[in-house]
């Protein structure tokens, strides 16, 4: 065999492979930091999802006795001022975090889609206008509105996930009307406009696909995001009401009143918040950089 | 006009115009020409002569705003095209009149296969399920010529060469079977041997079919050899229209004749040098008064410099926009 020959067959065996394992592979060939973000992210998701199985003690399981003890095998993040296992309820707290990251993550990616395409392809007055709507928006601190929202509304699981799907969704939106505003030029676009296809036909069949990369990184992005956002008003007492573990519930309950006699009370959960987030941004990163052909080949 | 026949297409008085105000553009201004039924019309002219904004005006397809007709009617098998609405309109487009762009490259869409795209005018105007249209797409890709049509129906446009896709796209074309084909400069963007290929292919097929075409092009070989009447177009006008023969044996605008000299000939003196037209087409925002040919043409007079010449007959089926040609000034 010629060396053409192997690098023929070597071709083909990479053609002939499934799409997603390709690019799978390319994920961790040239970006491994990425890579490594993603397996932690994974490990976040599953630890979430299996947190009743995986846990050795019920999140809200008190045992006076334990109070306050160092992390150790038995207790692995150490125990709180009742005696509740650490690690049990940073498990509960990120399946939580979890069911409230990827539910308002995916609604508000899916709020920015709805407004970005339509104003971004419809364009004129009503571009003009919705886009008015959103800077107004923008110009305010996020937090701000945020707070002054959840009072309205008081806390609780489902109210914080839409509000925080409708604040993302709607600073999102700038993004993807980017992205449709580019696409909408491009001659395929005209040409389907010229057989005939409808507003919705284009949108859907022609413009999401082309801008499937940069929807897949907002959404990728906002996980994290929402994740801190939602800690940060747990945290403030307007997020998930307690018992519920969320992370932002542990860092202020027990964690900020304990902190001088037990440090891992807020180390921890604090931990647990800085890695997923900081994961889900280096793999949302990575993800952009192998979806966008023109950051192809930079590292 | 002396087609004997009422005309597919009647093009009358269009003006269309870009943006408001001082900086506002006639892009079209005035057109009006007729494609008869199985007739070819080449419409000629240099970039920015208009002919490409005519065209999408035909569909409606201007960008608006900035883009709009100002005035004047399209009439379609005796509708006025203008006066439709949006979706009467998109009834009409890729059904009964269909339209191939210059740059096949960038007109089929990356991320969907060749077959769902030449499937698409099926499915939106037959409103057949996609395995159907499918099938009829697979017939359509076999009748611009392509072999092993099976799996091309799978492939990806990247997966084709600029040839492939122009018959890609002409088989898109001819999906509904349209009544009139407009193929805008549909190989500029083509090896010269595809070229002829492409052109040939997109003749016979309409010939076969009794489907007129309207074939812009700045190409006047390509005007000789298919067009069976010609739309000379310069700054937005049509400056000379004729039967092709016609033309080509007695052009009357000095434009025409401006184009024809610089256009190398096998049969001429081949020692000669080519005649290029002086000058640069005019700023379509600050037309001059007169004739908008006037400032680089070299026989032009006073008159042409202070008022318009309009379009006379100055032949069979020939009419031009020329001082020169105007009985009255002789």
């Amino acid at each position: 065999m010629t060396a053409i020959e192997q690098a023929n067959a070597a071709l083909d065996q990479e053609e002939r492979r499934h799409p997603a394992l390709q690019f799978l592979g390319r994920l961790f060939r040239e970006k491994p930091f990425g890579a490594a973000a993603g397996v932690l992210f994974l490990i976040f998701v599953f630890a979430g999802l299996f947190a009743d199985v995986l846990a050795p003690y019920g999140f809200n399981e008190i045992n006076p006795i334990q109070r306050l003890k160092a992390p150790s095998w038995a207790h692995l993040f150490g125990t709180d001022n009742l005696g509740r296992d650490l690690f049990s309820r940073c498990l509960y707290g990120a399946r939580l975090s979890v069911i409230i990251g990827f539910s308002a993550a995916f609604l508000a990616t899916v709020i920015s889609v709805l407004i970005g395409a339509l104003t971004g392809y419809i364009g004129g007055r009503f571009d003009l206008i919705t886009q008015r709507f959103v800077d107004a928006y923008m110009s305010f601190p996020e937090l701000v509105i945020l707070i002054a929202v959840v009072s309205v509304v008081g806390p609780g699981m489902p109210q914080i996930i839409g509000v925080l799907s409708l604040a993302f969704g709607i600073a999102g939106s700038r993004i993807i009307r980017g992205a449709v505003v580019s696409v909408r030029e491009h001659m395929y676009v005209h040409a389907s406009q010229s057989i005939g296809a409808s507003t919705s036909r284009i949108l859907w069949r022609h413009i999401l696909p082309n801008i499937m990369p940069p929807i897949i990184v907002l959404f990728t992005t906002r996980v994290g995001a929402v994740i801190l956002v939602e800690s940060g008003l747990s945290f403030l007492g307007l997020g998930v009401p307690p018992p519920a573990p969320t992370w932002g519930g542990l860092l202020s309950g027990s964690g900020r009143t304990y902190m001088f006699q037990g440090p891992w009370l807020a180390l921890a959960p604090g931990l647990c918040l800085t890695v997923v987030v900081y994961a889900t941004n280096v793999f949302g990163d990575a993800l952009r950089d192998l979806l966008d052909p023109r950051m192809r080949g930079s590292r | 006009m002396t087609t004997a026949a009422k005309p597919l297409l009647s093009v009358r008085n269009l003006v269309t115009r870009f943006g408001r105000g001082r900086g506002a553009v006639t892009a079209v201004d005035d057109v009006s020409f007729d494609v008869g039924v199985g007739e070819t019309v080449a419409i000629v002219g240099e970039s920015g002569s208009g002919k490409s904004v005519t065209a999408l005006s035909i569909l409606r397809l201007i960008p608006s705003p900035p883009g709009r007709i100002e005035s004047g009617q399209i009439l379609f098998e005796g509708t006025d095209l203008t006066k439709l609405s949006e979706r009467e309109i998109m009834e009409i487009r890729g059904n009964r009149i269909a339209m191939i762009f210059q740059e096949p490259m960038s007109s089929l869409n990356p991320v969907l296969t060749v077959g769902l795209q030449v499937a698409e005018p099926i499915n939106v105007h037959r409103r057949k399920p996609w395995d159907a249209a499918l099938g009829t797409a697979k017939q359509l890709l076999g009748r611009v010529r392509m072999s092993d049509t099976e799996s091309r129906i799978r492939a990806y446009p990247h997966q084709f060469s600029g040839g492939m896709r122009q018959r890609a796209m002409i088989a898109m074309a001819l999906a509904c079977e349209p009544r009139l084909i407009i193929a805008d400069e549909p190989t500029t963007a083509l090896d010269v041997t595809v070229q002829a290929q492409i052109l040939d292919l997109l003749k016979d097929l309409a010939q076969g079919s009794r489907c007129s075409l309207i074939l812009i092009t700045h190409d006047l070989g390509v005007v000789a050899r298919y067009a069976d009447r010609v739309v000379v177009m310069y700054a937005g006008r049509v400056v000379e229209q004729a039967p092709a023969h016609e033309l080509y044996a007695n052009p009357r605008h000095p434009y025409t004749r401006g184009l024809m000299a610089s256009v190398p000939r096998l049969d001429g003196d081949t020692s000669k040098r080519l005649v290029p037209i002086d000058g640069q087409p005019p700023n379509l925002a600050r037309l001059p008064a007169g004739c908008a040919f006037a400032p680089r043409c070299r026989q032009a007079t006073e008159l042409c410099h202070r008022e318009r010449p309009a379009l006379t007959e100055t032949g069979p089926q020939h009419q031009t926009a020329c001082w020169l040609e105007a009985p009255a000034h002789v």
